[in-house]
């Protein structure tokens, strides 16, 4: 198994399946069926999503591992990873309220993105290698890193809706 | 346009088998219904000829007086007792209907569950009352179209309706005795009619981007849709479920208020001239450049451009709510491939050239607007009641508002986010604050802002009996459901004890199961006799359809699934229904009979999921999407 993801296959079998198990298949069927019907349903979208995303895709790949990926914040020892993330914060909050936010905005954007590809990309090869304590550590990475991705669409929002 | 769909000689499908279903459009401003017939959607008229149903009810001192077109007749007259935009207040609290309060000329009173009710002649009156006399006036003009009873119905909401405002239509459905199938979204209703997902697709995996635009009389939505073969998957969808036609109509009138220097102390029935005023102005500035008004002995002109002053700010604020959703979607506006329009007010050339401009596109609207929605429906009513067993079309909606429940000082905690495709489960566990503490009380909120305050409050629900334990040490799930309808139900457990509360989210302003059997059985309109009659039909038809169903399951699975004596028993509990069936005539009996064979017979659905499960993922694991 790898990290790597042929996402239009996934979404085939995801539709596919959804075809035979939505509830709405079973609209004329008995209530107790029905409610099969949802249960199934929504453990289909719960798999899908798990997998699309990169960020639950890699707990998840973790915790098939038997690493408990589930906690909500990891905490990483990279001090130089700290610090950059410190700055790239720090320019953010700098952002807001500035005469050319809308382009710094982007650029920041751009910085972000490629630091949580190759973030990913170093997850891919570690779990590759099933140097699983390293994952472990990526994935700490991986939240920092798409939090701030959050944060920046956050604020971009912000700066359209005006 | 749809081809007519012609049988071979003597092989025609057998009338009886087919079953009755329509879609239903229950607007703000008009209401319709809708059927497929050979194979096409049709709109059924009334019998002069109509297909819209003005959504107006006339009350008087005995009760309704009539619905429709003949209920807007007494607008004017009688103002209090013509209830229209009925669909405004549907599954609102008091709090909403103060901020709604001076855009609806009604009195209102609150009974103590909060459930705001409306001053009429025949006494106060529920939104959901109001609402499933408009259903119930369809349905009958339904069943005489089609000849028959109706054997399921699927009702159109906002795609941004929140839980309590579907639940409140549901309830409507229910008091008009109709069976609802499904509550579907307009704008995804739409996308059906347009058959978007047939276009140009060779193979499963070509897939193009649709936005739906869908302005009606009181609400906005916007719907980004991914549409692939027979699928349509809805990626975000945004709006507003109190911005539509009506506001634009309020944003005139008060223009004219204050051109003919009227003051602010309008009679009720001043504010209705002045608004049917407004109505018609804006209707005939889509066709001309100006108008003139006649009005309360005064006469003056608007014009286009004075209206777009008016207007723009509410336009904007809906393609606002379109870039929210293009963002929340993860796509440009560049990517989109398609623009359609829905909803009465997207007639205004103004509407489709903003909107046009904001995607870049020419809009498509092709069917009309005011119909497209029901003809949608009805074409799903006829796949989910069986008659249309070769179509393998599929829908899958979001949740347009995030769900969540209180937790200290105010704060939602977000449990399921908007926009995550339905049906979805999630749970989560929560912890005691102090020693010993034996109950949790368990407040779930509807809405998107950080503070409870600001967020649909849905239900509070008080879990009891947790065994007394140190703080923190308790584990309590509280699992959240959200079916194919966008309704939630929320049920809560104790993980050490075991301890479980279940509830059925019901706002503290709607209506129990308990009220809604009562209100059908005060029902004025059908008699004692037609209602035991009407009922015993019911079940009789329900257990026609477990009968074939089991035993068409029982043929094909049954030995493979089932022990020889389990195999006997259901043999036996079926032989017992058909007794009932064929004899009974009481309908409470028979449908106890039913709910005993659905018991006797939930394992066995149980292992034919699970056998079904396995089959279509055999020879498939992880593996094989992870390359």
């Amino acid at each position: 198994m790898a990290w790597e993801l042929d996402v239009e296959q996934l979404e085939v079998r995801f539709r596919a399946l959804q075809k035979t198990f939505h509830p709405d298949r079973y609209a004329s069927k008995s209530d107790f069926e029905k409610r099969l019907a949802v249960q199934t349903a929504a453990t289909i979208n719960q798999a899908y999503e798990t997998i699309k995303t990169p960020l639950s895709r890699a707990q998840y790949l973790l915790e098939l591992e038997d690493l408990d990926a589930s906690q909500e914040t990891h905490i990483t020892s990279d001090g130089q990873f700290l610090m950059d993330q410190m700055l790239l914060r720090e320019a953010l909050s700098e952002i807001r309220g500035s005469e050319n936010a809308k382009e710094a905005l982007v650029s920041l954007s751009i910085e972000a993105q490629q630091t949580a590809a190759k973030i990913q990309s170093e997850f891919a090869s570690q779990y590759q290698q099933k140097a699983y304590n390293k994952a472990f550590e990526s994935l700490a990475k991986m939240q920092f890193a798409i939090k701030f991705i959050d944060d920046i669409n956050e604020l971009e929002a912000e700066l359209e809706d005006l | 346009m749809a081809l007519l769909q012609i049988s071979e000689p003597g092989q025609s499908p057998q009338p009886h088998q087919r079953k009755n279903a329509v879609g239903i459009d229950l607007g703000t401003t008009n209401s319709l219904v809708a059927t497929v017939r050979s194979g096409s959607e049709v709109i059924l008229p009334d019998e002069q000829g109509r297909n819209l149903l003005p959504s107006v009810v006339h009350y008087e001192s005995e009760g309704v007086s009539c619905v429709g077109y003949e209920a807007a007749e007494h607008n004017s007259s009688d103002p209090l007792n013509t209830l229209s935009s009925i669909k405004r207040l549907l599954g609102r609290g008091v709090a909403d209907i103060k901020t709604l309060g001076d855009t609806l000329p009604y009195e209102f009173t609150s009974d103590e569950g909060g459930m705001p009710k409306i001053k009429t002649v025949h006494g106060a009156v529920s939104p959901i009352q109001v609402s499933s006399e408009i259903l119930r006036k369809l349905s009958g003009r339904a069943e005489l179209a089609l000849g028959g009873m109706l054997d399921g119905a699927v009702i159109t909401v906002p795609a941004y309706f929140d839980d309590a405002q579907r639940q409140a239509t549901k309830d409507a459905a229910t008091l008009a005795g109709i069976k609802v199938l499904r509550l579907l979204n307009e704008p995804t209703a739409a996308a059906i009619a347009y058959g978007l997902d047939a276009e140009e697709f060779d193979n499963e995996s070509q897939q193009r981007l649709v936005a739906v635009y869908d302005l009606g009389g009181g609400t906005f939505d916007i719907s980004i849709l991914r549409l692939s073969k027979g699928v349509f998957e809805v990626l975000a969808t945004g709006g507003d479920s109190a911005l539509g036609g009506d506001d634009f109509d309020h944003a005139i009138a008060d223009w004219l208020r204050t051109e003919l220097e009227l003051g602010e102390t309008l009679d009720v029935v001043e504010q209705r001239i002045l608004l049917e005023v407004a109505k018609s102005a804006k209707e005939e500035l889509s066709q001309n450049e100006q108008v003139e008004l006649d009005i309360l002995d005064s006469s003056l002109v608007l014009t286009r451009d004075t209206m777009y002053q008016l207007i723009d700010d509410l336009i904007d604020q809906t393609l606002l709510a379109c870039k929210r959703s293009m963002r929340d979607a993860n796509i440009k506006a560049d990517s989109i491939h398609e623009v359609v329009l829905v909803g009465g007010s997207t007639r205004m050339p103004r509407v489709a050239e903003k909107v046009s401009e904001l995607f870049g596109l020419e809009p498509k609207c092709t069917i009309d607007p005011d119909l497209v929605v029901a003809m949608g429906a009805a074409k799903q009513a006829d796949v989910l009641v069986g008659n249309n067993s070769t179509d393998d079309m599929l829908l899958l909606d979001v949740i347009p508002l995030s769900l969540g429940i209180e937790t200290m000082g105010g704060l939602t905690e977000k449990i399921i986010h908007r926009n995550t495709t339905i049906p979805v489960a999630k749970a989560q566990e929560f912890t005691t604050f102090k020693d010993g503490q034996t109950a949790m009380s368990i407040h779930v909120v509807q809405g998107d802002r950080e503070l409870v305050s600001d967020c649909r409050s849905l239900a509070r629900f008080e879990l009891r009996g947790i065994p007394p334990m140190v703080a923190g040490s308790a584990k309590i799930q509280v699992s959240y459901q959200v079916d194919a309808d966008g309704l939630l139900n929320v049920s809560a457990r104790e993980l050490t004890s075991g301890v479980e509360s279940r509830i059925e989210v019901k706002p503290s302003y709607g209506l129990s199961d308990s009220e809604i059997t009562q209100m059908l059985q005060d029902s004025v309109s059908y008699a004692r006799d037609d209602m035991q009659a009407r009922a015993l039909r019911e079940q009789q038809v329900e257990a026609d359809r477990m009968l074939e169903d089991l035993q068409a399951a029982m043929d094909k699975d049954g030995s493979a699934l089932l022990a020889n004596s389990e195999l006997q028993c259901l043999q036996v509990a079926l032989q017992e229904l058909q007794q009932f069936r064929d004899t009974s005539e009481d309908h409470r009996q028979l449908a106890a009979q039913i709910e005993i064979v659905g018991k006797t017979s939930e394992e066995f659905a149980a292992r034919r999921m699970d056998a079904s499960i396995k089959q279509a993922l055999a020879g498939l694991s992880l593996d094989d999407a992870l390359k």
